[in-house]
C-alpha cells in the first residue's frame, strides 16, 4: 500500500523517524537504521570532539536516509535559533527538530521558550518540527506560528512509559492541519502501534530501540507495529462496546 | 594571537577562520562554526578575519535523539 508521510510537502517512504542518541556504539546505529527501514534520523550538535571514533553523517549518508538536527539540551529560544542556524550550515537543511527543554530531571519542553523559538525559525525560513508537551492548545499555537509538524512526547524522554494519555493524542491529532509525530516515551512496539492507531501520522523514537538489548531486532519490531498501527487506524476499527456482539449467526440453531 | 576555541585559550597562528578549520576539521560536512556568538555561513569562512581574544564554537553533528 502506497502511504507515504508526507511532511512541508516532501514524501518520506517510512513513519517510523529513528533517533540516534543512547547507542553504544555507531555499529549499533548502522544495524539499527538498516533493521528499521527508516527514512529520516535525528542528530544533535554539539562541540567538536575529535576523540570520538567514526561519523554519524557518514553512517547515516550511506543509508540514504534524511537527516534531522535537532536542538536537544537547549533551555532558550536563543540558544535553539543559534543551533539551528548552526545545524542548516553543518547539514545543508533547513528543517529542524526544536527542542526546548525546561530542566534535566523531567526534560520537558518549555511552553513559552519553545513557541518563541518556533516563531523566530520560521521567520527565519526554516521547517520547524517541536518537540512538543501534549497540550491540544500549544499544538495548535504552534501550528499557528507555522511549524511543518507538531511533535507531541508521550511520556518523558527516555522514560519508555509509553503514551500516558492517548485522549490528548487524539484531541490533538482531531484539529491538527500537519502530521502528528509521536515522539518520546516510546518503551516497546505497542506503544508504537498504539500511536499510530490513535492517527499520528510517524512515530520519532530513539532510546527504545539503542538502548535495547537487541536494538536491530527491536528496530524491526518498531517498523512492524507502525506500519500494523498505521494500516489498523486506517482500516477503521469496529467499535467498543459494553457487551458481547456474536459473531457466529443467531438463526438456525439446532433444539437440542 | 590567541583565541578561544570551543572554550579552551589557544596560541594560533591562522589569520583566518577557514584557515582555522582547515587544521582542525577533517571533514567538514557536518560541521559548522560560530564567532562571539555568531553564525558564520560556510561561504564566509575563508574572508573572516580572526582577532585576538575572539571565542570561536566548531559545532559538529553527534548521536542524539
Amino acid at each position: 500500500m502506497d502511504d507515504p508521510l508526507v511532511i512541508a510537502g516532501t514524501e518520506l517512504s517510512s513513519r517510523l523517524i529513528l533517533g540516534t542518541g543512547g547507542a553504544p556504539s555507531m555499529r549499533v546505529i548502522d544495524e539499527a537504521v538498516g533493521a528499521s527501514g527508516t527514512a529520516m534520523c535525528t542528530v544533535a550538535m554539539r562541540r567538536l570532539d575529535a576523540t570520538t571514533n567514526g561519523s554519524i553523517v557518514e553512517v547515516l549518508d550511506r543509508h540514504g536516509v534524511r537527516i534531522l538536527p535537532n536542538t536537544a539540551g537547549c533551555r532558550t529560544a536563543r540558544e535553539a535559533v543559534l543551533t539551528a542556524e548552526l545545524a542548516r550550515e553543518a547539514l545543508g537543511t533547513d528543517w529542524v527538530k526544536l527542542e526546548v527543554i525546561a530542566d534535566e530531571r523531567t526534560l520537558l519542553p518549555d511552553p513559552v521558550e519553545l513557541l518563541d523559538a518556533a516563531q523566530l525559525l520560521v521567520a527565519k525560513g526554516f521547517h520547524v518540527l517541536p518537540y512538543t508537551n501534549d497540550d491540544p492548545v500549544l499544538s495548535r499555537r504552534l501550528q499557528q506560528a507555522g511549524c511543518v509538524a507538531v511533535m507531541p512526547l508521550g511520556s518523558p524522554i527516555g522514560s519508555g512509559l509509553g503514551i500516558q494519555n492517548p485522549h490528548n493524542i487524539e484531541l490533538i491529532v482531531a484539529e491538527a492541519a500537519v502530521p502528528v509525530v509521536l515522539d518520546a516515551g516510546i518503551g516497546t512496539a505497542s506503544d508504537a502501534a498504539l500511536a499510530m492507531e490513535l492517527g499520528c501520522a510517524a512515530v520519532l523514537l530513539a532510546s527504545a530501540v539503542t538502548r535495547a538489548q537487541r536494538p536491530d531486532q527491536m528496530a524491526a519490531a518498531m517498523a512492524g507495529a507502525v506500519t500494523a498501527g498505521r494500516l489498523a487506524r486506517t482500516a477503521g476499527r469496529i467499535p467498543r462496546r459494553t457487551h458481547a456482539e456474536a459473531s457466529s449467526p443467531i438463526e438456525g440453531m439446532a433444539v437440542l | 594571537m590567541k583565541v578561544v576555541v570551543n572554550g579552551a585559550t589557544r596560541e594560533v597562528d591562522q589569520q583566518t577562520l577557514g584557515e582555522l578549520l582547515d587544521v582542525i576539521l577533517t571533514d567538514t560536512r557536518g560541521s559548522a562554526a560560530a564567532v562571539d556568538g555568531e553564525v558564520v555561513p560556510r561561504a564566509g569562512w575563508a574572508g573572516f578575519a580572526l582577532h585576538e581574544g575572539q571565542s570561536v564554537e566548531i559545532l559538529t553533528a553527534v548521536q542524539g535523539g
